[in-house]
C-alpha cells in the first residue's frame, strides 16, 4: 500500500475543527504532548512501515 | 595461590573476589631470542578465558597473559544469556554457572507504580538452558579459571603486562613487563581480549569510535533478605526516584543489583558515598513490602557509557574480541555476552588455521561476522538508551507519550524499551553459508544459531541436541541420510553424524518442528553451532562442498 495523498477524509472540515478543538485550553507543552500521542495512535493504526516512512518523508518535505 | 590449587578446591565455596594468583617466571623470559608460540591471548577476563579454553580444547597451546593477578572485583556483568550458557557448556563449565546462577526469563516494566509491560524471553519449553542466569562476574571468571586450570595446554601468566606490540606479516611480536623485568614473545596470532581500555589497541594506534551518552548511572549491589521473584524489574519515573529510571535484579547469595539513573549533572564522587546511596536504597524499599529490612552495601559504581566499535576487528595477525573491539550500554546485557560469543566464533577458526585445516582467510570471516553482530548489538543498545535517556526535547516528548499511552493501550507497550536483551545474531550474509536450494519453513536459516531440542539417546537417556553436537562439524540428518555419508570427512576437522531416529530420537517432536525436518533433510552445523547449510536430499558432494565453503576453502 502507498501513502494516500489524494483527498481521503470523510469529513475534512469537521476533522480539522475537531483537531483544533482537541487542543483548546492546552498550553504549548500539553499541545505538543497531545500531538505526540496522536501521532503514535495513528501510526499504530496505519501499521505499514512503508506508508509510515513515506509519511515521514512527505512531512519533512522530501517526498516527490 | 596457584591456579592448580583452585582446580583442586572445586566443589568448595570459594571467595573468588579475594583470590590472589601467584606470578611464576616463565622459561620464555630467559630465552636468548624470543620464543614463538602459536597463540597469545591478552586479558584473562570472561572473553580471554573462554577463548583460551576453546583453543586448548581444540589442541592449540595458548599463552594467556594478564596484567593483574586477581579475578573481577565487584559484580560487574551479571546477566548471562542462554547462548552464552550454551557456549559455557561446550567449554565444560555450563553446569557450574547455571547451578550457582539465578535463572530468570520474565522482565516487567513499571511507569511510576503501575506495571505497563512485561516480556518473557523464553516463552517455549524444550531448551536445556534458561533464557538468562544472573551471576556475578567473579563467579563466571572463577568457574572459567577452574576449567582453564584443568587444561595443560593453557599457560596462564599473571602479572604479564603487554607494553609493546609489533604486527608483522607472519606473526606478532610482544614486549611484556613482569615483576622480573621485561621479555619478548612472538605469536603466530594474538587475540586482544583486554577490555574497553585495551592496551593492545592503544599500542597499535587504533581506536574504538562511537557515541558517548550524557547520563550517569549508579550501580548499588546490596545484600538483603528481599522477597521478590527472580525477574528483571524496571521503573520509569518511580515515586521513590522521580524523573529517572531504576532497575532491580536478583543475584545469587542474596545480593540485589539496583541501577539508579542519576542524570548528567550528578557528581560521581559524591554519589559513590554510602551516605548518598543508603537513602536511595531505603526509598526503594519503603515502596516495597520489605520496608524495614536490613541491608548491607556490597559494591557500588557510578558509570557513564558509550556505544562504540573498532572499524575492523582484525588487523593482520592481531584479532580483537570483546570490549576491546566494541562497547554497548548495559541495558540489554550485550557486553559480556557478545564478548563470549566473539570468542566462540574465533576459537574454531583460529584453531583450524593454526592446525593447517583452513587458510588465514577464514579469520577474515571472524571479523566480518562479529562486526555485523556488534552493529546489531549497538543498534539495540542505542535504541534502548535513547528511550531511557532521551537526547532532545522531542525525543523526550515521544518517550513520555509512549509511556503515557502504555497505561491503557496495548500497542504502546511494545514501544516501551528498557533494553532488548541479548540474543545471538543470525549470520544470514556470512560468506561461510551455502544458500538454500529448496524451500524450508522455520527459523533455522543458514547463519542461524542451532536451536536446542530435547532428544533421547539409543540407551534411553534423555539429552539435548546441543549437547550432542560435535566439536567440529555436525551433520544432522533425518533418517539414513545421503548415500556415501560415511565417506564424507570434515577436511581435517571432526565430522559428527547425528542421524535422527538412529543416533538420537526426537522424543517430543520439537526437533522436527524447529528444523522443518522431512525424511532425507540434512543440516550442516559449524563447530560454533551455527547452521551453515541445509539440504532436502543431499548427496555427499553437496555436503563436502558446504564444508569447504564453511572453511573458506571454496
Amino acid at each position: 500500500m502507498e501513502l494516500i495523498t489524494a483527498p481521503n477524509l470523510e469529513a475534512a472540515d469537521d476533522f480539522y475543527e475537531a483537531l483544533i478543538d482537541a487542543h483548546r485550553d492546552l498550553d504549548a507543552d500539553r499541545s505538543q504532548a497531545l500531538n505526540a500521542r496522536l501521532i503514535l495512535l495513528l501510526a499504530n493504526h496505519i501499521g505499514s512501515q512503508r506508508v509510515l516512512l513515506d509519511a515521514l518523508a512527505a512531512a519533512r518535505g522530501a517526498a516527490r | 595461590m596457584n591456579l592448580k590449587e583452585l582446580a583442586a578446591r572445586k566443589g568448595e565455596p570459594v571467595d573468588y573476589q579475594s583470590l590472589v594468583f601467584d606470578y611464576h617466571r616463565s622459561p620464555d623470559q630467559a630465552a636468548a631470542t624470543p620464543v614463538r608460540r602459536p597463540a597469545a591471548v591478552v586479558g584473562a577476563g570472561p572473553v580471554g578465558l573462554s577463548l583460551a579454553i576453546d583453543l586448548a580444547q581444540r589442541g592449540v597451546p595458548v599463552v594467556l597473559l594478564d596484567n593483574d593477578c586477581t579475578l573481577s572485583t565487584g559484580s560487574r556483568a551479571i546477566c548471562f544469556a542462554k547462548r552464552t550458557l550454551e557456549i559455557f557448556d561446550r567449554l565444560g563449565c555450563g553446569d557450574a554457572m547455571v547451578d550457582k546462577g539465578v535463572s530468570w526469563r520474565v522482565g516487567k516494566v513499571f511507569l511510576r507504580d503501575e506495571q505497563v509491560y512485561s516480556f518473557d524471553l523464553l516463552p517455549e519449553s524444550g531448551h536445556a538452558r534458561p533464557a538468562f542466569v544472573n551471576l556475578q562476574q567473579y563467579y563466571v571468571e572463577g568457574y572459567l579459571a577452574e576449567r582453564a586450570a584443568a587444561l595443560p595446554l593453557i599457560d596462564l601468566r599473571w602479572k604479564n603486562t603487554v607494553v609493546g606490540i609489533e604486527a608483522r606479516d607472519d606473526h606478532a611480536a610482544l614486549a611484556i613487563d613482569t615483576p622480573d623485568g621485561p621479555y619478548r614473545l612472538e605469536a603466530d596470532y594474538v587475540a586482544a581480549c583486554d577490555g574497553s581500555r585495551s592496551a593492545v589497541r592503544r599500542l597499535m594506534g587504533l581506536e574504538s569510535r562511537g557515541r558517548t551518552f550524557k547520563d550517569r548511572f549508579l550501580i548499588a549491589d546490596v545484600r538483603m533478605r528481599h522477597e521478590a521473584p527472580a525477574e528483571r524489574w524496571f521503573w520509569f519515573d518511580p515515586d521513590f526516584h522521580p524523573n529517572q529510571s531504576v532497575l532491580l535484579h536478583r543475584q545469587p547469595d542474596g545480593v540485589w543489583r539496583i541501577d539508579f539513573q542519576l542524570g548528567w549533572d550528578a557528581d560521581p564522587e559524591q554519589e559513590k558515598k554510602p551516605e548518598r546511596i543508603i537513602p536511595r536504597v531505603k526509598a526503594l524499599l519503603a515502596h516495597s513490602a520489605m520496608k524495614d529490612v536490613d541491608f548491607a552495601l556490597e559494591w557500588a559504581s557510578v558509570y557513564t557509557f558509550s556505544c562504540l566499535r573498532m572499524d575492523g576487528f582484525r588487523h593482520g595477525r592481531v584479532l580483537f574480541a570483546g570490549d576491546s573491539a566494541h562497547g554497548v550500554s548495559p541495558f540489554g546485557a550485550r557486553g559480556a555476552n557478545s564478548g563470549v560469543q566473539d570468542a566462540d566464533n574465533l576459537g574454531w577458526k583460529l584453531a583450524a588455521v593454526l592446525q593447517g585445516q583452513a587458510h588465514d582467510a577464514l579469520l577474515d570471516t571472524y571479523a566480518r561476522e562479529r562486526e555485523f553482530a556488534a552493529d546489531e548489538n549497538i543498534r539495540h543498545s542505542t535504541r534502548a538508551t535513547d528511550f531511557i535517556t532521551p537526547k532532545s526535547t522531542v525525543s523526550r516528548l515521544f518517550r513520555d507519550a509512549v509511556l503515557e499511552l502504555s497505561r491503557t493501550h496495548a500497542f504502546a507497550r511494545t514501544l516501551v524499551n528498557s533494553g532488548r536483551l541479548s540474543t545471538p545474531s543470525t549470520l544470514a550474509h556470512s560468506p561461510l553459508n551455502t544458500p538454500d536450494k529448496a524451500p524450508f519453513a522455520g527459523a533455522m536459516v543458514p547463519g542461524a544459531l542451532a536451536a536446542d531440542a530435547p532428544v533421547t539417546l539409543p540407551d534411553g537417556r534423555r539429552s539435548w541436541l546441543l549437547q550432542q553436537l560435535g566439536a567440529g562439524f555436525t551433520l544432522l540428518v533425518a533418517g539414513d541420510g545421503p548415500a556415501g555419508l560415511d565417506d564424507i570427512d570434515g577436511h581435517g576437522l571432526p565430522l559428527k553424524r547425528l542421524r535422527v531416529g538412529l543416533d538420537i530420537d526426537d522424543v517430543d517432536g520439537l526437533l522436527a518442528r524447529r528444523y522443518d525436518l522431512q525424511p532425507g533433510t540434512a543440516y550442516l552445523l559449524r563447530p560454533d553451532q551455527h547452521v551453515c547449510a541445509r539440504f532436502r536430499n543431499a548427496c555427499a558432494a553437496d555436503v563436502d562442498a558446504a564444508i569447504r565453503q564453511a572453511l573458506a576453502l571454496a
